[in-house]
């Protein structure tokens, strides 16, 4: 099993990665509060992103609207937990389960009747708004005026109920991003991989391939919601408060799939370099802005748009790919080279 | 001879112009047959209602006495039609070994045992040495070249190809006639093909169909067909050298 998922990846690709997790695992012995909370970030983007890439990167269909699986998976958790006292841990199933029959509907509704290309995008937005304006109004969770977890100072770690120090919060999104590396790439080398990635380049000819359509696109959104609702639950033990305006917000949508873009659509390192790039320098950012005693609202958002503009006017296909080809680590790490 | 294909009575019109009108014909198993005919005569819209692209407005198309036409593509295929695209459709982005791959996943739920299939058809058809391209560097005869792998790779009864030699070099189209043959006489694939160069349909076909204007002309023999003088009027013309 191990020697397969192994196969065909090169060696220094293999070390460069271990070298990263050794690095993400000593991160926090070093790293201040503030510090750890931008890692924290970091890794979350690269879990969603890497969520987000298997419907756009591999299967080829776009969402904007994945604060949808966000915000379900985090309202579903966090609410069992407060009404019932209910452990995430099995909170989650009842996430994870809302979000793929989310995932399912939205997917049926969308393939079935042949919504595509930018009305399908325009539908996940649909979607979500819908969820968050029907938030809005949900008295069972607060509605707008925002649900909140118990926060309590922990000075001991209970894993079990997802309470305690931000470290914790660390190491467990540190162990999803690995998972979600690993399920991605043993995902893409599976048939299904190899049948998502037909439909992305061409659907009528996978179609004549033997390819139902149908099916592996409802999978690939099905699983997609199912990952992302994962971090929402995360999300929700994690900030101890939810806000339907906030974490179904589209603008949530757009943060989360900047990541993968800038890193490179349907490579399986992007997602985590476009994480590291983008939340990294922009937190670095506003952090050395405020050390020269600047403030300015919404730098975040106008060094994100200079970004996206950068990456798409001179590397189209994300900063991965090229860096990768520089680094002789093209196989293995996921391609969508230059066409 | 029992018939792999049977197209009884077809039609098909687009807007209220009419693609096919009432086609009929038969390939037997084991056979070649070659479709020809003007541009415009619907021989690729034949091919997309054999294939499950769009179903006939009449007509039935039954496949080895299995009623098939209203199928989805991937139905079609799973029931043992390949096909290629006149205009081709390569996975762009993935290399012509994955390209391949998929085709040949359909029959198998392992992707190395696939890609070790994938790979004794490229070398088959000469695409060896290119397997680990990506399918869009690939020049146009390659691509061509990579439909009929790709085609072949989900191991059809019955393989569509449509004008899979335009384009190609007089000794491109005898190899490739070569690689035909020699599928329908090993595998005992049975092949409908579609085809404007008409050295390859004569060289290949044992029975040929003509079309025009959505209408079965005449088929029959090679030889009996180019003498035909409705053949001849309406698609060859007076100085076609065979």
């Amino acid at each position: 099993m191990i020697a397969r998922l192994l196969e065909g990846v090169p060696r220094r690709g293999l070390a460069a990665l271990g070298a990263l997790l050794l690095l993400l695992l000593v991160f926090p012995a070093f790293a201040s509060g503030y510090l750890l909370s931008v890692g924290f970030l970091i890794l979350h983007f690269a879990f969603v992103g890497q969520a987000w890439n298997i419907m756009m990167g591999f299967a080829g269909q776009l969402s904007l609207g994945h604060s949808l699986y966000v915000g379900l998976g985090a309202y579903a958790a966090a609410a069992l937990y407060v009404h019932f006292g209910i452990s995430p841990w099995i909170g989650l199933g009842a996430s994870v389960g809302v979000a793929m029959i989310a995932g399912a509907v939205l997917g049926f509704l969308a393939f079935r009747f042949g919504v595509a290309g930018v009305y399908f995008a325009i539908l996940t937005i649909a979607f979500a708004e819908f969820a968050r304006i029907g938030f809005d109004h949900f008295s069972w969770v607060q509605g707008s005026s925002g649900f909140f977890l118990p926060v309590a100072n922990y000075t001991t770690n209970d894993l079990w109920n997802l309470r305690g120090s931000p470290k914790m919060f660390y190491y467990l999104m540190l162990a999803m991003s690995v998972a979600a590396f690993v399920a991605c790439h043993a995902l893409l080398r599976s048939r299904m991989g190899y049948y998502w990635q037909a439909i992305r380049e061409s659907p009528e000819a996978a179609q004549a391939l033997g390819v139902n359509v149908f099916r592996y696109k409802m999978a690939a959104v099905v699983i997609s919601a199912a990952m992302t609702s994962l971090a929402g639950v995360v999300f929700a033990f994690y900030y101890n408060n939810l806000f339907p305006e906030q974490i179904f917000h589209i603008s949530r949508s757009i943060e989360l799939i900047l990541g993968p873009i800038i890193g490179g659509i349907g490579t399986l390192v992007g997602p985590l370099v476009g994480a590291l790039l983008l939340t990294g320098l922009a937190e670095g950012m506003r952090e050395a802005m405020l050390q020269l005693g600047v403030e300015v609202p919404g730098v975040k958002q106008v060094f994100y748009g200079i970004c996206l503009l950068l990456v798409v006017m001179f590397l189209p296909h994300g900063v991965w790919p090229p860096l990768a080809r520089h680094l002789g680590l093209e196989r293995g790490a996921g391609r969508r080279e230059e066409r | 001879m029992s018939a792999r294909l049977e197209v009884s009575a077809i039609s098909k019109s687009f807007r209220g112009l009419r693609a096919v009108q009432g086609a009929s014909f038969e390939v037997p198993a084991g056979s070649i047959v070659g479709l020809i005919g003007p541009n415009g005569a619907g021989k690729t819209t034949c091919f997309n209602m054999i294939a499950g692209v769009f179903p006939p407005d009449a007509g039935e198309v039954h496949l080895e006495g299995r009623r098939i036409d209203g199928w989805r593509p991937d139905q079609v295929c799973a029931a043992g039609v390949g096909r290629t695209f006149q205009i081709v459709k390569p996975f762009s982005g993935l290399t012509v070994l994955e390209n391949v791959t998929v085709g040949a996943l359909l029959r198998s739920n392992d992707v190395s045992s696939a890609q070790k299939r994938a790979d004794e058809i490229l070398e088959k058809l000469g695409l060896g040495p290119k397997r680990d391209l990506l399918a869009s560097a690939l020049t146009l005869p390659d691509r061509k070249r990579l439909e009929v792998a790709r085609a072949l790779a989900t191991q059809p009864r019955l393989l569509l190809l449509d004008e899979v030699m335009a384009g190609l070099r007089p000794t491109e189209c005898d190899q490739m006639v070569a690689v035909f043959r020699e599928l329908n006489r090993a595998e005992g694939i049975t092949i409908l093909l579609i085809e404007h160069v008409m050295r390859a349909v004569m060289a290949l076909a044992q029975r040929i169909v003509v079309l025009h204007h959505g209408e079965v002309i005449a088929q029959g023999t090679p030889e009996e067909v180019v003498r035909d003088p409705a053949v001849l009027e309406s698609y060859l013309g007076e100085e076609t050298e065979i």
